[in-house]
């Protein structure tokens, strides 16, 4: 039985992680092929490691593997955003597709900074009173 | 269950492979960078199943490595491009 359990975690784990490759080969700009790869490849690994904790089934190496998919559920996250950003202001090309892009507007890619929405006469006179919060 | 290891080694190798053509085709310095990332990834999966086929458990102390390391470069190549640093796509 557990074997069976782990069979299936072995595999399905090598399936998605085969399924994040797929993607990254064949959508059409950064931003979806970054959809495609952190999810199911962080998925691929979980799986794995659960299937190597229920394998060895001692306290250290349990605790290792789980380690293992926190890390990744940490940084998985963390690295997609700083690379979809620096990808954003380098300037690659979005999909002919895409429908909306809000940062578009408000953002100037040549000062680098962003619009809050908020930009009037009046907040622009406006001097900083001593009742502001810091 | 060696079976299955074989296979799933099989799957995970062709899966580098397409993520190595993505490294070699991407037309822009980030798509490579994603692509490095999922091959980092994916050597953590291989790593964990060769720890399962061996019975040896420290090699999750060298996947834990490898996840780091991908981790790592992935923000130095973020932090290189932000900087504008010479590109050559």
């Amino acid at each position: 039985m557990i074997d069976f359990i782990k069979g299936t975690l072995i595999l399905g784990g090598a399936l998605f992680m085969l399924l994040a490759s797929v993607g990254l080969l064949r959508l059409p700009d950064l931003l979806t092929r970054m959809h495609a790869t952190t999810k199911a490849a962080a998925l691929g690994v979980i799986l794995i490691m659960l299937a190597a904790a229920m394998h060895f089934a001692e306290v250290g190496i349990v605790a290792r593997s789980f380690a293992i998919i926190l890390f990744i559920l940490m940084t998985a996250p963390v690295a997609a955003h700083v690379i979809g950003r620096a990808g954003y202001f380098v300037g690659s090309k979005l999909w002919s597709g895409t429908i909306k892009d809000e940062l578009r507007p408000n953002y100037d890619p040549l000062t680098h900074e962003l619009k809050s929405g908020l930009e009037t006469q009046e907040n622009a006179k406006r001097q900083p009173r001593d009742t502001d919060p810091d | 269950m060696d079976t299955v290891i074989l296979i799933s080694q099989v799957i995970m190798s062709i899966a580098l492979i397409l993520t190595f053509v993505r490294v070699v085709r991407g037309p822009s310095l980030p798509d490579r960078v994603v692509a490095l990332e999922l091959f980092s990834t994916t050597l953590v999966g291989l790593v964990g199943v060769y720890a399962i086929k061996t019975e040896v458990a420290s090699f999750l102390d060298a996947a834990i490595v490898v996840a780091l390391m991908g981790f790592l470069a992935a923000i130095g190549f973020a932090r290189f491009l932000e900087r504008g640093g010479p590109r050559d796509d």
